[in-house]
Protein backbone atom coordinates (compact mmCIF):
# COMPACT_ATOMS: atom_id res chain seq x y z
CA UNK A 1 0.00 0.00 0.00
CA UNK A 2 1.61 3.48 -0.41
CA UNK A 3 2.13 5.95 1.95
CA UNK A 4 -0.97 8.48 -0.31
CA UNK A 5 -3.02 5.70 0.03
CA UNK A 6 -2.28 4.88 3.38
CA UNK A 7 -2.48 8.56 4.71
CA UNK A 8 -6.84 8.54 3.01
CA UNK A 9 -7.42 5.34 4.00
CA UNK A 10 -8.62 6.40 7.44
CA UNK A 11 -10.71 9.62 6.30
CA UNK A 12 -12.21 6.77 3.60
CA UNK A 13 -13.20 4.87 6.63
CA UNK A 14 -14.48 7.71 8.71
CA UNK A 15 -16.55 8.52 5.29
CA UNK A 16 -18.15 5.39 4.64
CA UNK A 17 -19.12 4.93 7.77
CA UNK A 18 -20.61 8.29 7.78
CA UNK A 19 -22.82 8.24 4.85
CA UNK A 20 -23.38 4.55 4.08
CA UNK A 21 -26.66 4.06 6.55
CA UNK A 22 -28.35 6.90 4.35
CA UNK A 23 -28.58 4.33 1.41
CA UNK A 24 -30.79 2.08 3.98
CA UNK A 25 -31.97 4.81 6.58
CA UNK A 26 -34.55 7.57 5.85
CA UNK A 27 -33.24 10.22 6.38
CA UNK A 28 -34.88 11.99 9.53
CA UNK A 29 -34.25 8.75 11.57
CA UNK A 30 -30.49 8.87 10.32
CA UNK A 31 -29.82 12.40 11.82
CA UNK A 32 -31.23 11.32 15.10
CA UNK A 33 -29.54 7.74 15.52
CA UNK A 34 -26.09 10.07 14.07
CA UNK A 35 -26.13 12.73 16.75
CA UNK A 36 -26.79 9.38 18.88
CA UNK A 37 -23.57 7.95 17.78
CA UNK A 38 -21.60 10.92 18.03
CA UNK A 39 -22.97 11.53 21.51
CA UNK A 40 -21.80 7.87 22.07
CA UNK A 41 -18.76 8.57 20.44
CA UNK A 42 -17.62 11.88 22.33
CA UNK A 43 -18.58 9.45 25.58
CA UNK A 44 -16.18 6.84 24.60
CA UNK A 45 -13.49 9.18 23.59
CA UNK A 46 -13.26 10.33 27.10
CA UNK A 47 -12.65 6.97 28.44
CA UNK A 48 -10.49 5.57 26.33
CA UNK A 49 -8.37 9.05 25.63
CA UNK A 50 -7.08 8.50 29.36
CA UNK A 51 -6.59 5.03 29.03
CA UNK A 52 -4.59 5.26 25.96
CA UNK A 53 -2.66 7.98 27.09
CA UNK A 54 -1.83 5.78 30.31
CA UNK A 55 -0.85 3.17 27.90
CA UNK A 56 0.93 5.44 25.66
CA UNK A 57 3.12 7.30 27.98
CA UNK A 58 3.56 4.65 31.46
CA UNK A 59 3.62 1.65 29.01
CA UNK A 60 0.43 0.22 31.41
CA UNK A 61 -2.05 -1.13 30.20
CA UNK A 62 -4.30 -0.50 33.05
CA UNK A 63 -7.32 -2.96 33.01
CA UNK A 64 -8.40 -1.14 36.20
CA UNK A 65 -9.63 1.80 34.17
CA UNK A 66 -13.06 0.48 33.53
CA UNK A 67 -13.73 0.18 37.47
CA UNK A 68 -12.26 3.58 38.04
CA UNK A 69 -14.97 4.61 34.78
CA UNK A 70 -17.46 2.67 36.84
CA UNK A 71 -16.48 5.06 39.93
CA UNK A 72 -17.13 8.31 38.64
CA UNK A 73 -20.48 7.34 37.68
CA UNK A 74 -21.42 6.27 40.92
CA UNK A 75 -19.43 9.02 42.49
CA UNK A 76 -21.62 11.90 39.85
CA UNK A 77 -24.73 9.64 41.33
CA UNK A 78 -24.35 10.21 44.51
CA UNK A 79 -23.19 13.85 44.49
CA UNK A 80 -25.63 14.75 42.00
CA UNK A 81 -28.21 13.52 44.84
CA UNK A 82 -26.76 14.59 47.52
CA UNK A 83 -26.57 18.44 45.98
CA UNK A 84 -29.72 17.96 44.82
CA UNK A 85 -31.46 17.20 48.50
CA UNK A 86 -29.54 20.53 49.52
CA UNK A 87 -30.50 22.84 46.66
CA UNK A 88 -32.96 21.30 44.48
CA UNK A 89 -30.98 22.38 41.69
CA UNK A 90 -31.85 18.93 39.29
CA UNK A 91 -35.42 19.89 39.37
CA UNK A 92 -35.07 23.44 38.93
CA UNK A 93 -36.78 24.68 35.59
CA UNK A 94 -33.31 27.01 34.92
CA UNK A 95 -31.24 25.13 32.81
CA UNK A 96 -28.14 26.98 34.38
CA UNK A 97 -29.16 25.82 37.54
CA UNK A 98 -29.24 22.37 35.78
CA UNK A 99 -25.88 22.49 34.13
CA UNK A 100 -24.05 23.98 37.71
CA UNK A 101 -25.52 21.18 39.11
CA UNK A 102 -24.62 18.64 36.48
CA UNK A 103 -21.21 20.20 36.25
CA UNK A 104 -20.50 19.86 39.88
CA UNK A 105 -20.85 16.23 40.04
CA UNK A 106 -18.61 15.60 37.15
CA UNK A 107 -16.19 17.90 39.03
CA UNK A 108 -16.49 15.98 42.13
CA UNK A 109 -16.30 12.43 40.47
CA UNK A 110 -12.91 13.60 38.66
CA UNK A 111 -11.22 14.78 41.38
CA UNK A 112 -12.03 11.87 43.79
CA UNK A 113 -11.29 9.30 41.37
CA UNK A 114 -8.16 11.23 40.26
CA UNK A 115 -7.38 10.66 43.93
CA UNK A 116 -8.19 7.05 43.78
CA UNK A 117 -6.15 7.02 40.62
CA UNK A 118 -3.18 8.47 41.86
CA UNK A 119 -3.28 5.97 45.17
CA UNK A 120 -3.72 3.04 42.69
CA UNK A 121 -0.82 3.61 40.76
CA UNK A 122 1.38 4.30 43.75
CA UNK A 123 0.33 1.53 45.29
CA UNK A 124 -0.38 -1.04 42.75
CA UNK A 125 1.11 -0.07 39.48
CA UNK A 126 4.83 1.78 40.25
CA UNK A 127 5.61 -2.03 41.69
CA UNK A 128 5.07 -3.66 38.51
CA UNK A 129 6.45 -0.64 35.87
CA UNK A 130 8.23 -2.40 32.60
CA UNK A 131 6.38 -5.70 33.36
CA UNK A 132 3.21 -6.18 31.06
CA UNK A 133 2.37 -9.51 31.85
CA UNK A 134 2.51 -8.19 35.79
CA UNK A 135 0.27 -4.98 34.79
CA UNK A 136 -2.18 -7.64 33.37
CA UNK A 137 -2.63 -9.90 36.60
CA UNK A 138 -2.54 -6.06 39.04
CA UNK A 139 -4.67 -4.23 37.20
CA UNK A 140 -7.50 -7.00 37.01
CA UNK A 141 -7.01 -7.69 40.46
CA UNK A 142 -7.23 -3.81 41.12
CA UNK A 143 -10.57 -4.23 38.80
CA UNK A 144 -12.15 -6.67 41.18
CA UNK A 145 -11.52 -5.45 44.28
CA UNK A 146 -12.45 -1.54 42.93
CA UNK A 147 -15.51 -3.33 41.56
CA UNK A 148 -16.32 -5.31 45.28
CA UNK A 149 -15.55 -1.89 46.59
CA UNK A 150 -18.81 -0.45 44.95
CA UNK A 151 -20.87 -3.29 45.78
CA UNK A 152 -20.16 -3.02 49.38
CA UNK A 153 -20.72 1.35 49.45
CA UNK A 154 -23.58 1.18 47.21
CA UNK A 155 -24.91 -1.81 47.01
CA UNK A 156 -24.93 -4.87 44.30
CA UNK A 157 -28.23 -3.67 42.55
CA UNK A 158 -28.99 -0.98 39.43
CA UNK A 159 -29.73 2.36 40.57
CA UNK A 160 -31.61 4.98 38.58
CA UNK A 161 -29.04 7.69 37.37
CA UNK A 162 -30.36 11.30 37.93
CA UNK A 163 -30.79 13.60 35.39
CA UNK A 164 -31.46 17.36 35.29
CA UNK A 165 -34.65 18.12 34.47
CA UNK A 166 -33.69 20.13 31.24
CA UNK A 167 -31.14 17.66 29.83
CA UNK A 168 -34.54 15.49 29.13
CA UNK A 169 -36.61 15.05 26.32
CA UNK A 170 -36.12 16.10 22.67
CA UNK A 171 -36.98 18.61 20.61
CA UNK A 172 -38.56 18.35 16.70
CA UNK A 173 -37.13 20.41 14.16
CA UNK A 174 -38.85 19.78 11.21
CA UNK A 175 -40.11 16.29 12.09
CA UNK A 176 -36.63 15.20 13.42
CA UNK A 177 -36.12 14.30 17.13
CA UNK A 178 -33.09 15.64 18.06
CA UNK A 179 -32.54 14.11 21.97
CA UNK A 180 -31.32 16.94 24.23
CA UNK A 181 -28.90 14.86 26.21
CA UNK A 182 -26.83 13.34 23.32
CA UNK A 183 -26.57 16.73 21.88
CA UNK A 184 -25.15 18.59 24.96
CA UNK A 185 -22.77 15.80 25.60
CA UNK A 186 -21.02 15.85 21.92
CA UNK A 187 -20.54 19.60 22.87
CA UNK A 188 -19.23 19.00 25.79
CA UNK A 189 -17.45 15.92 25.00
CA UNK A 190 -16.03 18.34 22.01
CA UNK A 191 -15.16 20.73 24.02
CA UNK A 192 -13.23 18.19 26.42
CA UNK A 193 -11.35 16.97 23.60
CA UNK A 194 -9.88 20.52 22.84
CA UNK A 195 -9.43 21.45 26.80
CA UNK A 196 -6.85 18.08 26.20
CA UNK A 197 -5.53 18.73 22.49
CA UNK A 198 -4.66 22.18 23.86
CA UNK A 199 -2.86 21.12 26.95
CA UNK A 200 -1.32 18.65 25.01
CA UNK A 201 -0.09 20.56 22.10
CA UNK A 202 0.44 24.22 23.66
CA UNK A 203 1.68 23.88 27.28
CA UNK A 204 4.91 23.04 28.54
CA UNK A 205 3.65 19.71 30.58
CA UNK A 206 1.60 19.05 27.82
CA UNK A 207 4.98 18.74 25.14
CA UNK A 208 6.71 17.22 28.07
CA UNK A 209 4.21 14.20 28.57
CA UNK A 210 4.34 13.86 24.77
CA UNK A 211 7.90 13.61 24.72
CA UNK A 212 7.43 11.03 27.85
CA UNK A 213 5.02 8.89 25.28
CA UNK A 214 8.11 8.49 23.11
CA UNK A 215 10.97 8.38 25.38
CA UNK A 216 10.50 8.50 28.86
CA UNK A 217 14.19 8.19 29.55
CA UNK A 218 15.15 10.75 27.44
CA UNK A 219 12.74 12.93 29.44
CA UNK A 220 14.08 12.03 32.91
CA UNK A 221 17.79 13.26 31.57
CA UNK A 222 16.53 16.30 30.78
CA UNK A 223 15.80 17.26 34.35
CA UNK A 224 12.00 16.00 34.49
CA UNK A 225 11.21 13.84 37.61
CA UNK A 226 9.30 10.98 35.42
CA UNK A 227 7.40 9.89 38.12
CA UNK A 228 5.77 13.02 38.90
CA UNK A 229 4.56 13.03 35.52
CA UNK A 230 3.57 9.29 35.72
CA UNK A 231 1.06 10.25 38.62
CA UNK A 232 0.20 12.90 36.88
CA UNK A 233 -0.88 11.27 33.83
CA UNK A 234 -2.84 8.66 36.08
CA UNK A 235 -4.42 10.95 37.89
CA UNK A 236 -5.50 12.69 34.79
CA UNK A 237 -6.71 9.61 32.73
CA UNK A 238 -8.57 8.48 35.90
CA UNK A 239 -10.46 11.64 36.14
CA UNK A 240 -11.15 11.88 31.79
CA UNK A 241 -12.53 8.18 33.18
CA UNK A 242 -14.53 9.55 36.08
CA UNK A 243 -16.28 12.50 33.77
CA UNK A 244 -16.70 9.68 30.90
CA UNK A 245 -18.66 7.35 33.97
CA UNK A 246 -20.81 10.13 35.12
CA UNK A 247 -21.57 11.57 31.55
CA UNK A 248 -22.26 7.99 30.22
CA UNK A 249 -24.45 7.39 33.66
CA UNK A 250 -26.99 10.14 32.17
CA UNK A 251 -26.37 8.91 28.81
CA UNK A 252 -28.27 5.60 29.32
CA UNK A 253 -29.97 6.77 32.82
CA UNK A 254 -29.05 3.93 35.11
CA UNK A 255 -25.76 2.32 37.07
CA UNK A 256 -24.33 -0.63 38.06
CA UNK A 257 -21.55 -2.17 39.47
CA UNK A 258 -20.17 -4.15 36.43
CA UNK A 259 -20.37 -1.28 34.05
CA UNK A 260 -16.69 -0.61 33.91
CA UNK A 261 -16.29 -4.25 32.49
CA UNK A 262 -18.30 -3.26 29.41
CA UNK A 263 -16.51 -0.41 28.75
CA UNK A 264 -13.73 -1.33 28.49
CA UNK A 265 -13.97 -3.90 26.18
CA UNK A 266 -14.99 -0.19 23.77
CA UNK A 267 -12.07 1.46 24.99
CA UNK A 268 -9.54 -0.76 24.18
CA UNK A 269 -10.68 -1.21 21.11
CA UNK A 270 -11.16 2.48 20.13
CA UNK A 271 -8.04 3.25 21.54
CA UNK A 272 -6.21 0.16 19.48
CA UNK A 273 -8.35 1.48 16.38
CA UNK A 274 -6.63 5.13 17.21
CA UNK A 275 -3.11 4.19 17.63
CA UNK A 276 -2.28 3.65 21.70
CA UNK A 277 -1.03 6.88 23.34
CA UNK A 278 -2.33 9.52 20.35
CA UNK A 279 -5.63 11.99 21.61
CA UNK A 280 -6.51 12.48 18.08
CA UNK A 281 -6.77 8.63 17.21
CA UNK A 282 -8.82 8.15 20.44
CA UNK A 283 -11.47 11.01 19.15
CA UNK A 284 -11.49 9.54 15.56
CA UNK A 285 -11.80 5.92 16.53
CA UNK A 286 -14.44 6.59 19.52
CA UNK A 287 -15.92 8.59 16.52
CA UNK A 288 -16.14 5.50 14.21
CA UNK A 289 -17.06 2.77 16.51
CA UNK A 290 -19.79 5.10 18.21
CA UNK A 291 -21.50 5.76 14.55
CA UNK A 292 -21.05 2.41 13.39
CA UNK A 293 -22.37 0.62 16.63
CA UNK A 294 -25.65 2.97 16.71
CA UNK A 295 -26.21 2.02 12.77
CA UNK A 296 -26.01 -1.10 12.68
CA UNK A 297 -27.82 -1.40 16.14
CA UNK A 298 -30.78 -0.07 14.17
CA UNK A 299 -30.58 -2.41 10.97
CA UNK A 300 -29.14 -5.21 12.54
CA UNK A 301 -29.49 -5.08 16.71
CA UNK A 302 -27.32 -8.62 17.50
CA UNK A 303 -25.00 -7.48 15.51
CA UNK A 304 -24.37 -3.74 16.78
CA UNK A 305 -21.12 -5.18 18.98
CA UNK A 306 -19.93 -7.59 16.06
CA UNK A 307 -19.59 -4.27 13.85
CA UNK A 308 -16.85 -2.63 16.30
CA UNK A 309 -14.98 -5.84 15.82
CA UNK A 310 -15.07 -6.32 12.20
CA UNK A 311 -13.81 -2.45 12.40
CA UNK A 312 -10.94 -3.49 14.54
CA UNK A 313 -9.99 -6.10 12.08
CA UNK A 314 -9.99 -4.02 8.76
CA UNK A 315 -8.29 -1.53 10.56
CA UNK A 316 -5.58 -3.48 11.83
CA UNK A 317 -5.34 -5.67 9.24
CA UNK A 318 -4.13 -2.54 6.69
CA UNK A 319 -2.75 -0.11 9.76
CA UNK A 320 -1.41 -2.29 12.75
CA UNK A 321 -0.19 0.53 15.04
CA UNK A 322 -4.09 2.20 14.06
CA UNK A 323 -5.16 5.05 12.27
CA UNK A 324 -2.64 7.72 14.49
CA UNK A 325 0.38 6.01 15.46
CA UNK A 326 2.71 8.59 15.78
CA UNK A 327 1.79 9.37 19.32
CA UNK A 328 -0.64 11.88 21.23
CA UNK B 1 40.20 28.14 26.21
CA UNK B 2 43.40 27.33 28.24
CA UNK B 3 43.83 23.91 30.03
CA UNK B 4 44.68 23.98 33.17
CA UNK B 5 46.46 20.47 34.23
CA UNK B 6 46.76 21.35 37.65
CA UNK B 7 42.84 22.23 38.28
CA UNK B 8 40.44 20.60 40.47
CA UNK B 9 38.43 18.29 38.60
CA UNK B 10 35.05 19.18 37.86
CA UNK B 11 34.30 15.16 37.71
CA UNK B 12 35.34 12.69 39.19
CA UNK B 13 34.60 9.00 38.59
CA UNK B 14 36.39 6.84 41.14
CA UNK B 15 36.62 3.08 41.07
CA UNK B 16 33.29 2.18 39.71
CA UNK B 17 31.16 -1.01 39.52
CA UNK B 18 28.24 -1.59 37.57
CA UNK B 19 26.15 -4.30 36.85
CA UNK B 20 23.15 -4.34 33.74
CA UNK B 21 21.49 -7.80 35.45
CA UNK B 22 23.96 -10.17 36.48
CA UNK B 23 26.82 -8.78 34.25
CA UNK B 24 29.59 -6.86 35.68
CA UNK B 25 30.20 -4.67 33.47
CA UNK B 26 32.44 -2.07 34.92
CA UNK B 27 34.83 -3.70 36.94
CA UNK B 28 36.70 -0.37 38.59
CA UNK B 29 36.28 2.47 36.13
CA UNK B 30 38.41 5.83 37.52
CA UNK B 31 39.08 8.89 35.62
CA UNK B 32 38.87 12.77 36.02
CA UNK B 33 37.65 15.82 33.83
CA UNK B 34 38.81 18.81 34.36
CA UNK B 35 37.79 22.32 33.30
CA UNK B 36 38.46 23.49 29.33
CA UNK B 37 39.23 20.36 28.52
CA UNK B 38 37.55 17.04 26.17
CA UNK B 39 38.31 13.78 27.58
CA UNK B 40 37.73 10.98 25.09
CA UNK B 41 36.87 7.57 26.18
CA UNK B 42 38.38 5.28 23.65
CA UNK B 43 38.29 1.26 23.51
CA UNK B 44 36.53 -1.24 21.76
CA UNK B 45 33.41 -2.78 21.69
CA UNK B 46 31.82 -3.78 24.90
CA UNK B 47 34.65 -2.25 26.51
CA UNK B 48 32.60 0.13 29.06
CA UNK B 49 32.78 3.30 27.33
CA UNK B 50 28.77 3.73 26.78
CA UNK B 51 27.66 2.20 30.47
CA UNK B 52 30.33 4.85 32.20
CA UNK B 53 28.06 7.63 30.67
CA UNK B 54 25.05 5.96 31.98
CA UNK B 55 26.26 5.28 34.89
CA UNK B 56 27.21 8.94 35.41
CA UNK B 57 24.24 10.56 34.09
CA UNK B 58 22.06 7.95 36.63
CA UNK B 59 20.75 5.66 34.17
CA UNK B 60 22.44 2.58 35.86
CA UNK B 61 23.44 2.81 39.65
CA UNK B 62 26.82 1.90 40.55
CA UNK B 63 27.34 -1.28 42.98
CA UNK B 64 30.49 0.47 44.17
CA UNK B 65 32.60 3.28 43.72
CA UNK B 66 31.74 6.99 43.65
CA UNK B 67 31.32 9.86 41.51
CA UNK B 68 31.69 13.42 42.33
CA UNK B 69 30.92 16.81 40.39
CA UNK B 70 32.79 19.67 42.17
CA UNK B 71 33.72 17.58 45.32
CA UNK B 72 29.77 16.26 45.96
CA UNK B 73 28.77 12.50 44.90
CA UNK B 74 26.32 12.39 42.69
CA UNK B 75 26.60 8.30 42.22
CA UNK B 76 23.48 7.87 44.39
CA UNK B 77 21.03 10.78 42.43
CA UNK B 78 18.35 9.90 40.27
CA UNK B 79 18.70 11.08 36.89
CA UNK B 80 16.67 14.26 36.69
CA UNK B 81 18.74 15.26 39.67
CA UNK B 82 22.02 15.11 38.06
CA UNK B 83 20.69 16.54 35.02
CA UNK B 84 19.64 20.05 37.01
CA UNK B 85 23.00 19.87 38.41
CA UNK B 86 24.69 20.89 35.22
CA UNK B 87 25.24 17.65 33.59
CA UNK B 88 24.01 17.25 29.81
CA UNK B 89 23.59 13.75 28.05
CA UNK B 90 23.48 12.78 24.59
CA UNK B 91 22.92 9.12 23.94
CA UNK B 92 23.90 7.01 21.23
CA UNK B 93 20.79 6.97 19.53
CA UNK B 94 20.68 10.17 19.90
CA UNK B 95 17.44 10.28 22.11
CA UNK B 96 15.31 12.44 19.44
CA UNK B 97 12.00 13.15 20.03
CA UNK B 98 10.73 12.18 16.17
CA UNK B 99 6.85 13.43 16.53
CA UNK B 100 7.80 16.29 18.50
CA UNK B 101 9.49 20.00 16.06
CA UNK B 102 12.71 20.98 16.59
CA UNK B 103 11.60 23.61 18.73
CA UNK B 104 9.61 21.43 21.11
CA UNK B 105 12.88 19.24 21.51
CA UNK B 106 14.06 22.07 22.81
CA UNK B 107 11.40 23.44 24.87
CA UNK B 108 11.45 19.80 26.86
CA UNK B 109 15.25 20.00 27.64
CA UNK B 110 14.83 23.23 29.05
CA UNK B 111 14.29 22.97 32.71
CA UNK B 112 15.46 26.82 33.38
CA UNK B 113 13.68 28.73 31.15
CA UNK B 114 14.74 32.52 31.89
CA UNK B 115 16.09 35.62 30.40
CA UNK B 116 19.07 33.74 29.82
CA UNK B 117 17.49 31.14 27.68
CA UNK B 118 17.39 33.73 24.36
CA UNK B 119 20.87 33.97 24.80
CA UNK B 120 21.63 30.74 25.29
CA UNK B 121 19.76 29.83 22.18
CA UNK B 122 21.66 32.75 20.12
CA UNK B 123 24.43 30.80 21.22
CA UNK B 124 23.25 27.35 19.50
CA UNK B 125 22.07 28.73 16.59
CA UNK B 126 25.70 30.45 15.95
CA UNK B 127 27.31 26.51 16.85
CA UNK B 128 24.25 24.80 14.86
CA UNK B 129 22.62 27.03 12.12
CA UNK B 130 21.02 24.30 10.28
CA UNK B 131 18.33 24.08 13.78
CA UNK B 132 16.99 27.67 13.35
CA UNK B 133 16.30 26.87 9.74
CA UNK B 134 14.05 23.91 10.70
CA UNK B 135 12.89 25.50 13.84
CA UNK B 136 9.22 24.51 13.46
CA UNK B 137 10.44 20.92 11.07
CA UNK B 138 9.07 17.66 12.90
CA UNK B 139 13.11 16.25 13.95
CA UNK B 140 11.94 12.84 12.72
CA UNK B 141 12.02 14.66 9.37
CA UNK B 142 16.06 15.83 9.80
CA UNK B 143 18.80 14.28 8.02
CA UNK B 144 20.91 12.11 9.95
CA UNK B 145 23.41 14.89 10.78
CA UNK B 146 20.73 17.23 11.26
CA UNK B 147 19.59 15.07 14.24
CA UNK B 148 22.88 14.37 15.40
CA UNK B 149 23.34 18.25 16.28
CA UNK B 150 19.99 18.71 17.84
CA UNK B 151 20.91 15.66 20.09
CA UNK B 152 23.82 17.68 21.04
CA UNK B 153 22.45 21.15 21.18
CA UNK B 154 19.63 20.25 23.14
CA UNK B 155 21.22 20.13 26.61
CA UNK B 156 22.80 23.53 25.75
CA UNK B 157 19.88 25.56 26.51
CA UNK B 158 20.40 24.78 30.03
CA UNK B 159 23.99 26.15 30.59
CA UNK B 160 25.29 22.45 31.41
CA UNK B 161 28.60 22.68 32.69
CA UNK B 162 29.28 19.32 31.43
CA UNK B 163 27.74 17.59 28.45
CA UNK B 164 28.35 13.62 28.12
CA UNK B 165 28.18 12.75 24.50
CA UNK B 166 27.95 9.31 23.12
CA UNK B 167 29.26 8.35 19.10
CA UNK B 168 28.23 11.35 17.84
CA UNK B 169 30.21 10.25 14.79
CA UNK B 170 27.91 6.93 14.33
CA UNK B 171 25.88 6.29 10.79
CA UNK B 172 26.97 9.85 9.47
CA UNK B 173 28.60 10.45 6.33
CA UNK B 174 32.95 11.56 6.34
CA UNK B 175 31.80 15.13 5.32
CA UNK B 176 29.22 15.08 7.93
CA UNK B 177 31.50 14.67 10.32
CA UNK B 178 33.81 17.18 9.20
CA UNK B 179 31.12 19.35 10.08
CA UNK B 180 30.40 17.95 13.47
CA UNK B 181 33.92 18.43 14.82
CA UNK B 182 33.70 22.06 13.60
CA UNK B 183 30.65 22.44 15.55
CA UNK B 184 32.06 20.95 18.73
CA UNK B 185 35.60 22.83 18.31
CA UNK B 186 33.13 25.66 19.14
CA UNK B 187 31.20 23.54 21.65
CA UNK B 188 34.50 22.83 24.03
CA UNK B 189 34.37 27.00 24.18
CA UNK B 190 31.29 26.61 26.25
CA UNK B 191 31.16 24.16 27.99
CA UNK B 192 33.66 20.40 29.23
CA UNK B 193 32.72 17.67 26.92
CA UNK B 194 33.20 13.66 28.20
CA UNK B 195 33.12 12.08 24.84
CA UNK B 196 32.73 8.21 23.86
CA UNK B 197 34.31 8.22 19.99
CA UNK B 198 35.08 4.85 17.83
CA UNK B 199 35.89 7.60 15.35
CA UNK B 200 39.97 7.72 15.79
CA UNK B 201 39.75 10.94 13.67
CA UNK B 202 37.07 12.61 15.17
CA UNK B 203 38.43 11.70 18.80
CA UNK B 204 41.76 13.13 18.17
CA UNK B 205 40.66 16.50 16.47
CA UNK B 206 38.36 16.90 19.69
CA UNK B 207 40.29 15.55 22.16
CA UNK B 208 43.10 16.62 25.03
CA UNK B 209 42.86 13.45 27.44
CA UNK B 210 41.95 10.18 26.57
CA UNK B 211 41.37 7.30 28.65
CA UNK B 212 41.58 3.75 27.47
CA UNK B 213 38.62 1.01 28.33
CA UNK B 214 39.37 -2.84 28.30
CA UNK B 215 37.43 -4.85 29.51
CA UNK B 216 35.56 -3.03 32.08
CA UNK B 217 38.22 -1.10 33.55
CA UNK B 218 40.28 2.15 32.58
CA UNK B 219 43.74 0.47 31.51
CA UNK B 220 45.54 3.60 30.45
CA UNK B 221 45.79 7.38 30.03
CA UNK B 222 47.32 10.37 29.13
CA UNK B 223 46.99 13.22 26.62
CA UNK B 224 45.43 12.92 23.25
CA UNK B 225 48.81 13.82 21.45
CA UNK B 226 50.88 11.09 23.29
CA UNK B 227 47.92 8.47 21.51
CA UNK B 228 48.37 9.75 18.61
CA UNK B 229 52.40 9.49 18.78
CA UNK B 230 52.08 5.81 20.14
CA UNK B 231 51.22 3.45 17.49
CA UNK B 232 51.73 0.30 19.66
CA UNK B 233 48.38 1.37 22.18
CA UNK B 234 46.30 2.59 19.23
CA UNK B 235 47.03 -1.22 17.64
CA UNK B 236 46.73 -3.25 21.39
CA UNK B 237 43.65 -0.83 22.24
CA UNK B 238 41.53 -0.27 19.17
CA UNK B 239 43.03 -2.19 16.49
CA UNK B 240 44.36 0.91 14.66
CA UNK B 241 47.35 0.64 12.68
CA UNK B 242 49.62 3.07 10.39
Amino acid sequence: MTSQWRSWFHKLIAVAIFLSPLLLINPKTYITITISGLAMGMLLFLVSSGFSLIFGFLSVLNLAHGALFAWGAYIGFSSFNLINQWTGWGGSNSLLLNFIIFFLALILAGLLVALLGIITERLVIRPVYGSHLFQIFITVGAMIVLEELIRIIWGPNDEVMPVPINFMGSWDLFDVVISKYPLMAIVIGFILYLVIFTILRKTKIGTIVRAGVENPEMVQVMGHNIYRYFTGVFAAGSALAAIGGGMWATFVKSIHPAMGGEIIVFALIVAIIGGLGSMTGSVVGALMVGLSYNYVAYLVPKASLGITMLLLVIILSIRPTGLFPEGT
Amino acid sequence: MEANPVSEPLLKVDEIHTFIGKHHILQGVSFEVHPGKVTVLLGRNGAGKSTTLRTIIGLLSPSRGRILLKNRPIHHLKPYEISRLGIGFVPEDRGIFNFLTVEENFRVASFQENGKTRELMETVFDIFPDLKKFWKAKAGNLSGGQKQMLAIARPLVNRNELLLIDEPSKGLAPIVIDHLIDAMKKLKEFTVIILVEQNFYMASSLGNDFYLFDDGKTVHQGQMDELVQNEELKKKYLGISG
